[in-house]
């Protein structure tokens, strides 16, 4: 029987973080009343201009250089033809023989074992608008043009990639790094990071490519995997039975949990692209382009590494502090206002167990419960030994509760470690002599009972002893 | 022959001077449109009010005292494919009949700001493609110096408009020589600026690689006077370049003495119409007379300008034009279906010269074409370009004739599409080459028709251009001899 492999190739859409519009001054913001965002460039009303986006062109050379791209100091928009209400004048504004990034790679981990995945080509493009179909129960179609003319990078991979699980590393890297360098906003549910795939199948061996399925419209991860998992194992039963694979457009749908045919690409269209007449050609000098490669922030890969190596962190808790760009910043800025980079280990274990259930991201926002500076007001008493580790679970808990700083719900909740060797020795004394069996049962040879005193020494110091100075104190009294 | 007045000029000394209203000189205009429009039909849309309203606050910022515009109280028509905010604009086009813009073209902006008024907007070939007006969806424009015969276009109704004297000046556009070719046949002056020279925002695109706003008037200091006002950079189109304005008024006083004119003297001898060549010989005349130096020059690649021409301009229309399709403005031919809604718009709102256009556009744009057809003309608009670069080595502007002909007679090329393309053969190569170029009256036939010179300066170089045109007019100019008594009428 003939074992098949998989070849597939990504095309994201990632919409960049720019305030307005590629070709206008319209805000680019999601969810506002429908075409409220609008004006005559956006509407492709007759006789207006686009001027391109300075922002845009910015954001789109940063994702090149942090993608590996080259960036071409001349790059050119091109206008892709074809009728559709959401495109307002009937035409795209992209790029086609020119895109402004080329050849760059991403490298992805996949069970332990590192892939090199080449991308083809990023490039500008304007989204289009949104038909909405059926508004108030007719037969009508809508359009909201508030979506139109929204600046899209097209990043598009080398089919490279040989699995799903592949495909999902892939993406999930490409939204972290686009996310870190604040390119995007890695919002899959708001439609700002969106997926094509195209799938095909080969028997092991066989250099040339299979007839390829472009499944499009996955907007999750675990969709993608799905689709992709579903589309391989259809493509392998159509061929071992003896079937062709028919070029065309696919999509998830989720209910049926397969892939259906959304159209067949007899229907394809000869896009006729052309440079666009109105904007000049995009010349960007290596100076502007080695300036932005200098601006570029850590990128993931190099941040998870530098947790490990430099801070002592498990690759495990590298990966989880580095799994969105505030988080991290959270870490560090803690860390930071500690001053001690020795407590990293420390920071990021109080981060994981306390302080991550509280946060929400949206994007590429987060909320955090309490301010880096006060997280690290708590971490120091525990390192001066005013609080142990217990007890600053509960000051955090009040912290977040009430927004006050550890120093003051310490102070007025009387929670300050007993650290005055005198008051414990005393303390311990009373419960030594509280116990007399067990101090003998001690000193016959019964090294157990130490927890046993270590406990009544705690308890009766209602937590707030120092642990390590009991036990020290514990050993010369009973020694 | 002699210069004639210079209208806008003196209009807007009038009113600033308060020897005339505003209100008056809109008044006389709005009543020669009046009376004379029926015949020639130059107008689509008379705006009365806006303009009465506009020449009110002209006469009202005068009381007042405040500071007036250099075209205070001048009147002017728009050509109808360039916006205006609440007043019909269709590209003499079924498909946008009755679309009123939100917002001005760039050009119509500043024409306002500098105290112009605008009284209406004029008659063209339908979406600018035509050298005659009679692809108009709205009827065709006559020419006023003889109504048998066409006044060019596709600006026919700028053109004729003032030349009948029903508005002291106009805008037009040129794509191929749509100000030029007019301007020519209607005996008036014509400005064709560097393409990037005045803004395109607004105007209604044919071919965005070519399109220039124009103006019209009857003498060539206007022109100066109105290319001053339009021109400068737009940061609302990508493709106008910031480069500054000169004052062309003071180019036109510049005697033309020492000035290098080059003569494309294969251009001037294809000419055929033994009277168009009388007036080239004639302009050379007056040329050495102004004691300017005459030498010979080529222009080895215009003679693919008529190809180059209709692959860039038709593949860029057909991508320009997609935009009309009945979802958002102008007709829409109601049907079910989507794709039948958009096709039955199109093919009851668009004329045949535009489907003819568009779909050799599209043909030019076709995978497996593209490079054969579009890239390789791109590529000769290079070479043209070249041609003149080696042309200004020796010269300072290169003179051609405007046309082949004067004005000819309805319906002489509507049946040959090649034979009315022609008709822009020596207006084609500048705007390939993206050069400034001017069509001025040079004399008149025997039977009374306007010839024009065209003269074609290095890039933004519009100043020596207006140097050149000035010493023609001066010598050759049809003064008062104007296309009114045509109508009949000697006021």
């Amino acid at each position: 029987m003939t074992t098949y492999e998989a070849v597939i190739g990504l095309e994201v859409h990632a919409q960049l973080l720019t305030r307005t519009k590629l070709f206008c001054g319209c805000s680019a913001e999601y969810g506002a009343e429908p075409n409220t965002h609008v004006c005559p460039v956006c509407l492709g009303l007759p006789g207006a201009l686009p001027v391109p986006n300075e922002k845009a062109i910015e954001l789109a050379i940063r994702a090149g250089l942090a993608l590996g791209c080259k960036v071409r100091t001349t790059s050119r928009f091109a206008r892709k033809n074809y009728f559709y209400p959401d495109l307002s004048k009937n035409y795209q504004t992209s790029q086609y023989d020119e895109p402004i990034d080329e050849h760059g790679e991403l490298v992805i981990e996949v069970d332990g074992v590192e892939k090199r995945i080449g991308i083809t080509r990023a490039h500008l493009e304007e989204d289009a608008a949104k038909n909405v179909h059926g508004e108030g129960g007719g037969l009508h179609t809508v359009v909201d043009y508030n979506r139109a003319g929204t600046p899209l990078l097209e990043i598009v991979s080398e089919p490279d990639l040989r699995s799903a699980a592949e495909a999902e590393a892939y993406l999930k890297k490409l939204r972290d790094i686009l996310m870190f360098i604040g390119v995007n906003d890695g919002n899959l549910e708001e439609g700002s990071f969106r997926c094509d795939a195209n799938v095909s199948i080969r028997p092991v061996g066989q250099e040339e490519f299979g007839t390829r399925t472009e499944l499009k419209n996955i907007n999750s991860f675990k969709f993608v995997r799905k689709a992709i998992e579903y589309e391989i194992a259809r493509q392998e039963a159509v061929v071992s039975s003896g079937g062709k694979i028919v070029q065309e457009t696919r999509t998830w749908n989720e209910a049926q949990q397969k892939t259906v045919t959304m159209r067949s690409k007899e229907e394809a269209h000869d896009y006729r692209y052309f440079p666009c007449p109105d904007l000049p050609p995009i010349r960007v000098s290596e100076e502007r382009i080695e300036s932005i490669r200098a601006s570029l922030p850590e990128l993931p890969d190099a941040k998870r590494a530098r947790y490990v190596e430099q801070l002592g962190l498990t690759p495990y808790d590298a990966g989880v502090l580095t799994g969105h760009p505030e988080i991290a910043r959270f870490f560090e800025a803690t860390l930071a206002a500690l001053g001690d980079e020795k407590l990293g280990k420390k920071v990021a274990n109080f981060i994981q167990s306390e302080v991550l259930r509280f946060v929400e991201t949206r994007g590429l926002e987060a909320t955090f419960p309490v301010k880096a500076e006060a997280l690290a007001g708590l971490l120091a008493l525990v390192e001066k030994g005013s609080i142990n580790g217990k007890i600053a679970k509960q000051v955090f808990a009040e912290m977040v509760e009430t927004g006050a700083s550890a120093e003051s719900i310490v102070e007025s909740k009387g929670l300050a470690a007993v650290t005055d060797t005198a008051a414990l020795e005393a303390e311990i004394q009373k419960v030594l002599d509280a116990n007399p069996a067990q101090v003998e049962q001690y000193r016959g040879g019964k090294q157990a009972v130490f927890g046993f005193f270590v406990g009544q020494v705690m308890k009766a110091t209602k937590g707030q002893a120092d642990p390590k100075a009991v036990q020290e104190i514990l050993r010369r009294l009973l020694g | 022959m002699s210069a004639p007045r210079s209208i806008v000029v003196q209009t807007a000394e009038a009113v600033r001077k308060g020897e005339r209203t505003a209100v008056e000189v809109c008044e006389e205009s709005l009543a020669r449109i009046e009376r004379h429009d029926g015949a020639l039909n130059a107008f689509l849309y008379v705006d009365r009010e806006g303009a009465l309203e506009a020449a009110r606050r002209v006469d009202e910022a005068r009381a007042k005292g405040e500071p007036l515009g250099p075209l205070a109280g001048v009147t002017i028509a728009i050509k109808d494919n360039l916006c205006t905010r609440g007043v019909p604009t269709s590209c003499a086009s079924k498909i946008l009949e009755g679309w009123r813009p939100p917002y001005d073209a760039d050009s119509v902006e500043r024409l306002r700001a500098a105290g112009a008024v605008l009284v209406g907007k004029t008659n063209l070939d339908e979406f600018a493609m035509g050298s005659s007006t009679e692809n108009s969806a709205f009827g065709p424009v006559k020419n006023p110096w003889d109504l048998s015969r066409v006044p060019g276009g596709s600006s026919g109704g700028s053109a004729a408009a003032v030349a009948a004297g029903l508005s002291q000046a106009s805008l037009g556009s040129d794509t191929g020589g749509s100000v030029r070719q007019p301007g020519a046949f209607c005996g008036v002056t014509a400005v064709k600026p560097t393409y990037g020279r005045v803004s395109r925002y607004g105007l209604i695109a044919f071919a965005s690689s070519l399109d220039q706003v124009g103006p019209f008037t009857k003498s060539v200091r206007d022109a100066a006077r109105l290319m001053e006002v339009i021109a400068g950079h737009d940061p609302r189109d990508a493709t106008s370049l910031e480069r500054e304005v000169p004052r062309y008024e003071a180019a036109c006083d510049e005697p033309a003495k020492g000035l290098r004119v080059g003569v494309v003297r294969s251009q001037v001898e294809a000419v055929e119409d033994a009277e168009v060549r009388a007036a080239m010989d004639a302009t050379l005349d007056a040329l050495r007379d102004a004691g300017a130096t005459l030498v010979d020059v080529e222009l080895p690649h215009a003679k693919y300008a008529v190809s180059v021409y209709y692959l860039v301009a038709t593949a860029e229309a057909s991508s320009n034009l997609a935009r009309f399709d009945g979802v958002r403005y102008g007709l829409r031919v109601s049907r079910d279906d989507l794709v039948e809604m958009v096709e039955e718009t199109r093919a009851q709102g668009f004329g045949p010269e535009v489907k003819r256009r568009i779909m050799l556009g599209t043909y030019a744009l076709s995978a497996g074409y593209y490079d054969a057809f579009y890239l390789k003309a791109q590529k000769v608009r290079t070479l043209i370009r070249r041609d003149y670069d080696a042309a200004f080595e020796v010269c300072d502007v290169v003179l051609s004739p405007t046309t082949p002909t004067p004005a000819f007679e309805f319906g002489a090329r509507t049946h040959d599409p090649l034979a009315m393309y022609l008709a822009d053969i020596f207006t084609l190569p500048p705007s390939l080459a993206g050069l400034p170029a001017f069509s001025t009256p040079c004399g008149l036939t025997k039977g009374g028709l306007p010839v024009g010179v065209q003269l074609t300066g290095r890039p933004f170089d519009e100043a020596t251009l207006f140097r050149a045109s000035a010493a023609i007019e001066a010598r050759l100019g049809l003064g008062e001899h104007e296309a009114r008594a045509f109508l009949g009428d000697k006021a």
